[in-house]
């Protein structure tokens, strides 16, 4: 195995709860949800009234008109986030490093509205053409493309599509491929805009949507809330960081994923629980070490148990020490972009010593009898977080961080 | 007690969306013994919004689990007018 680590030294994120990586940890210690009443679509075609929606992002002030006509939301999220971290990384492009740079990025479902805007005009106006600009904008690594032209990075670039893993999915094997030497240098991460009334009706008929608001492990939770955004890291060995002097935020210690071979979408903790103990694993850590879990925690009665039996498998007696919290309950579940936004979440606690509550908390779960930081943050130095990711089809994946001031 | 008809109705939709025998299936059958997992359960929901032409909302469909609940709540929901009984398509 190699002995090359890994460090990030350049986050992003547009969400729900800020458009810059500063705005989002506010929230996330403030304990504020960006959760409320749905204002992309009309009242009352819904059963469930709220989501959580980046609010106030205006494309044009990122992008240029013909830009725009040629990026689905989605896209916009994730080249505002990835352009946030390269910026904030501070990289000084050359030719080796462009063609020795990887973009891996994740999501879902793509240009979802894109697709149901170019349905209606079929189906409901009669149209008999669309338009042309669909294909670009709906292909799911329309985001990742559009990053690798805009920076001339000419390296491994691809996209992953696994629900609610996909852009874990994404870090990890960008993180995996920088240690390995496949690449020097990789910018990863995901991006999600799925408020189009064709998608939100399949949720519906899901009946997995709360009525209210997001509760994750809360005895009266209800169900998930739905959000929007992306988020991206900038990746680099910590050798090369050192180099160029710069600054690191935290480090990438180990990956870990699994396929429960199950159910199509109920959960199972055995699966989750091997994929956390690959991260461990692959991190060459012990359990015992694992201080902090930004849980999948999507406020479901089946995933919140189940994960809750997935951590006590994993850790024992260790998981009464731990704290766990699920950031969902204020950035809500922005599917193939959850796992980017909640690793940066992880890594901005890290980073900060503040670990972010579990928000909506209102009553404890005997099946969810884990310390999940009720509503208040909690500062807390924390050595190593994870961050769970479990998706419908049964495929889980599970990223381990090291805070950079311990890792010295 | 449950209308006769209205029962009939609903089993034969629970037969055709699990492609099982109708007789198979009788009032007293929980879900777990029709092998009705929860995707099964929201399918099923969805085919008797359609055959009934309601509306059953999630918080009553979450702790149904015999096919007496499923009769019951869909009566109810029949008869407390939050939709009409005739078939949303014919066939």
């Amino acid at each position: 195995m190699s002995n090359r680590r890994v460090v990030v030294t350049g986050i992003g994120v547009v969400s729900p709860i800020g458009q810059t990586a500063a705005e989002f940890f506010d929230a996330l210690t403030a304990g504020r949800s960006g959760i409320g009443p749905l204002q992309s679509m009309a009242p009352g075609l819904l059963r469930f009234p709220n989501g959580a929606e980046v609010r106030g992002f205006d494309a044009l002030q990122h992008f240029d008109e013909k830009e725009t006509g040629l990026l689905d939301r989605f896209a916009q999220f994730g080249v505002v986030s990835a352009r946030q971290a390269i910026q904030d990384a501070g990289i000084e492009w050359t030719p080796e490093l462009r063609e020795r740079t990887a973009i891996v990025t994740g999501s879902c479902v793509g240009g979802q509205s894109t697709e149901d805007e170019g349905f209606e005009v079929l189906y409901r106006r009669n149209a008999s053409r669309v338009n042309p600009f669909t294909i670009p904008r709906i292909m799911a690594n329309a985001g990742a493309s559009r990053i690798s032209l805009e920076y001339g990075i000419t390296g491994p670039t691809w996209t992953v599509s696994t629900a609610c893993s996909s852009s874990t999915h994404a870090l990890g094997q960008a993180f995996w491929m920088v240690r390995n030497g496949s690449a020097e240098m990789a910018v990863t991460g995901g991006s999600e805009a799925i408020f189009s009334l064709g998608f939100l009706k399949a949720w519906e008929a899901m009946r997995v949507v709360s009525p209210d608001t997001c509760r994750p492990f809360s005895k009266d939770r209800r169900g998930l809330i739905l959000g929007e955004g992306g988020a991206a890291l900038v990746l680099e060995t910590l050798d090369a960081a050192r180099a160029r002097g710069a600054k690191i935020h935290a480090e990438v210690v180990g990956f870990g994923m699994s396929s429960d071979a199950f159910h199509i979408t109920q959960p199972s903790a055995e699966g989750a629980a091997r994929a956390m103990r690959a991260a461990i694993c692959d991190a060459r850590i012990q359990p015992e070490q694992i201080g902090y879990i930004n849980a999948h925690g999507t406020g479901t009665t089946a995933n919140d148990a189940t994960e809750t039996a997935a951590i006590r498998t994993t850790f024992g007696e260790h998981a009464d020490r731990l704290t766990v919290s699920s950031t969902k309950s204020m950035h809500g579940h922005a599917l193939g972009a959850a796992g980017a936004i909640e690793a940066l979440a992880c890594i901005l606690a890290l980073e900060k010593g503040i670990l972010p509550p579990t928000a909506n908390y209102t009553e404890a779960d005997p099946s969810c009898d884990l310390d999940v930081i009720p509503n208040e943050a909690r500062r807390a130095e924390v050595e190593y977080a994870m961050s769970n990711s479990f998706a419908f089809g049964g495929l889980n994946a599970v990223v381990a961080l090291r805070a950079w001031r311990s890792a010295r | 007690m449950p209308d006769d008809d209205l029962t009939r109705r609903i089993i034969d939709v629970i037969a055709n969306t699990q492609h099982m025998a109708p007789e198979r299936i009788t009032l007293d059958s929980t879900f777990q013994e029709l092998n009705i997992d929860s995707l099964d359960g929201i399918n099923i929901l969805f085919a008797l919004e359609n055959e009934f032409n309601v509306n059953i909302p999630d918080d009553a469909a979450q702790n149904i689990r015999t096919v007496r609940e499923m009769v019951d709540g869909v009566t109810r929901l029949v008869e407390g007018g939050a939709g009409s009984s005739a078939p949303a398509h014919a066939g």
